[in-house]
């Protein structure tokens, strides 16, 4: 998305009205970053055995892969987006983003350990609360939590929930089981307790495949195949009744795209209208219970020409279901002027910040 | 008198139509007839007796062959049970239900509904009387071929073709709604 140097543009000339980024990164810089966050038992655990950290934040965003940094944000050999100035001089306030929701994926789900596994998201979650939330006003952060294990990441979400500029948690869309299995029932159910969003993010375990049938050969193949895990939870999500079990909950789908939702949700809903006998707790259409609970961030955009991107975003229905954002600092090449151009002119100012200010309680 | 021998001018005026005895339709059972042209569905619910077009709203399928089931209702994620006062007829094509008193959808009763008819119980002696009145009419089968074949000591089902009113319900036809006229009759 046009961020850093808006690229030929300027900011007032996109956009002169309010703006709240709905998904820029921190990356853990070095595993030493998290040391004084940690308890001293890991701290000496980890170094003893010589652990490099989390595999599966190397294979969500290769170090070296075009996408997961743009060429103008990587400093020297320094993990990209891994210090507050940098976030700040590259998006925040070139953007003059009035807030900004600040995602961590950190890879907690590849830790197999389940002790290592709840002290490694403590400590991802308190370096995010001191180290970037209490410096910067306008951040607001996401938690990551051991999600093997729901009752413990239930028990880490009340431990930070509270915090007042905590508004979200991140699921990776790679896992292990579907989320509308009950399994997971613990997690939202503390999720809508502390008041908090549930946003599925990119990335997740290494253990099974990227794809819903199988493991790609080239990161080409599976940064295009990865989408359809984001249609796959969603299903799960609606028709397994997460949201008839928690009226209240919030889903953000981010770096997940969303022209896709309008044609998939037909077909979900033409499947519901023969088969909903067996879910009968779903009493509202899928695409219905979509607009009610689920909110897209629009990098990447990936939009296609601009007449058939204006009548598919028409399709996704009368409210504005689509939040601006960077997505800092992935290399997004959407265009937001192109965006702006095709959604609703009622549609805009939520688009770039409306949306997400009700959706976060900002 | 049958459908095929009405004048235009009696057919304005016949607008209900002997489609069975009574007893031919046990509870859980269903006929399928041809009435001046079109071809309904008549239930037996519980002995409550229920006309339906047969042809689905939703593309055009023989709704009046697909499957009558109970109800099944949620209070929420993982429970449910069956509710049988409510019984729907889902279309054989895409299995969409519809309310089988009133051919209303289940996922958008008020747009969607598949046509009813209201099916009534009367007496031989009123159906032969409305008969020669030309209001009733037979449609094809074993009522159609000699006059004889209503006898005054049978009740029958007589579906009414006349359109419902707009939020009218059909008033479903059952032991407690046959006429009086009827007792009489027997």
């Amino acid at each position: 998305m046009t961020t850093a140097l808006l690229e030929d543009t300027t900011r007032d000339a996109l956009w002169s009205g309010a703006v709240i980024d709905a998904d820029v990164h921190a990356n853990v810089p070095g595993l030493g970053a998290l040391f004084a966050h940690m308890s001293p038992v890991w701290v000496e655990g980890i170094k003893e055995r010589g652990w490099r950290g989390p595999i599966s934040v190397g294979l969500a965003y290769p170090p070296g892969s075009p996408t997961t940094s743009r060429p103008e944000w990587r400093r020297d050999r320094a993990v990209p987006a891994s210090q507050l100035s940098w976030l700040q001089q590259d998006v925040l306030d070139p953007w003059r983003s009035e807030a900004a929701i600040l995602n961590c994926y950190s890879g907690v789900d590849s830790i197999r350990h389940p002790d290592l596994a709840q002290a490694y998201a403590s400590a991802v979650n308190n370096w995010l609360i001191e180290e970037w939330l209490g410096r910067d006003e306008r951040l607001h952060g996401s938690i990551v939590i051991p999600a093997r294990d729901p009752i413990a990441a239930a028990r880490e979400i009340d431990r930070v929930g509270a915090h007042p500029r905590v508004r979200q948690v991140l699921l990776p869309v790679r896992a292990e089981r579907l989320y509308g299995q009950r399994y997971f029932n613990p997690i939202y159910e503390a999720a809508v307790r502390n008041d908090l969003v549930v946003g599925i993010t990119w990335g997740g375990t290494a253990e099974d495949a990227p794809s819903p049938t199988g493991f790609a050969s080239w990161h080409a193949e599976e940064v295009a195949a990865e989408t359809q895990l984001y249609l796959s939870h969603l299903t799960s999500m609606i028709l397994e009744g997460t949201f008839s079990k928690f009226p209240s909950l919030r889903v953000t789908v981010m770096e997940g795209g969303f022209l896709w939702v309008p044609v998939w949700a037909w077909g979900v809903n033409k499947k519901w209208k023969g088969l909903r006998r067996e879910v009968p707790w779903l009493q509202k259409t899928p695409f219905e219970t979509l607009r009610d609970h689920v909110r897209f961030t629009v990098a990447p955009a990936a939009l296609g020409p601009e007449e058939h991107t204006a009548r598919t975003i028409e399709w996704l229905g009368p409210d504005n279901l689509l939040m601006f954002a960077t997505d800092y600092p992935h290399r997004r090449d959407d265009d937001i002027g192109t965006l702006l151009k095709v959604v609703p002119e009622g549609h805009r100012a939520d688009l770039m910040g409306g949306t997400a200010r009700d959706w976060y309680g900002l | 008198m049958s459908a095929a021998q009405t004048t235009p001018e009696q057919r304005q005026k016949v607008a209900k139509y002997v489609v069975a005895k009574v007893d031919e339709l046990p509870p859980g059972g269903r006929l399928i007839v041809d009435v001046d042209g079109r071809s309904i569905g008549i239930f037996n619910v519980k002995g409550s007796y229920y006309g339906i077009l047969n042809r689905c709203p939703h593309l055009g399928g023989p709704l009046c062959v697909g499957d009558v089931v109970p109800d099944v209702t949620s209070e929420g994620q993982g429970h449910m049970e069956l509710d049988e006062s409510t019984m729907w007829l889902t279309c054989p094509w895409h299995n969409w239900e519809f309310d089988i008193t009133n051919g209303q959808s289940y996922w958008n009763p008020k747009r969607l509904k598949a046509r009813p008819f209201s099916v009534e119980i009367e007496g031989g002696r009123a159906v032969l009387q409305e008969e020669e009145e030309g209001v009733t009419g037979r449609v094809k089968g074993p009522y159609q071929a000699e006059k004889i074949d209503v006898e005054v000591e049978e009740d029958y089902l007589v579906v009414s073709l006349r359109p419902l009113r707009p939020g009218q319900q059909v008033r479903p036809a059952g032991p407690a709604d046959r006429p009086t006229p009827l007792k009489e009759d027997r």
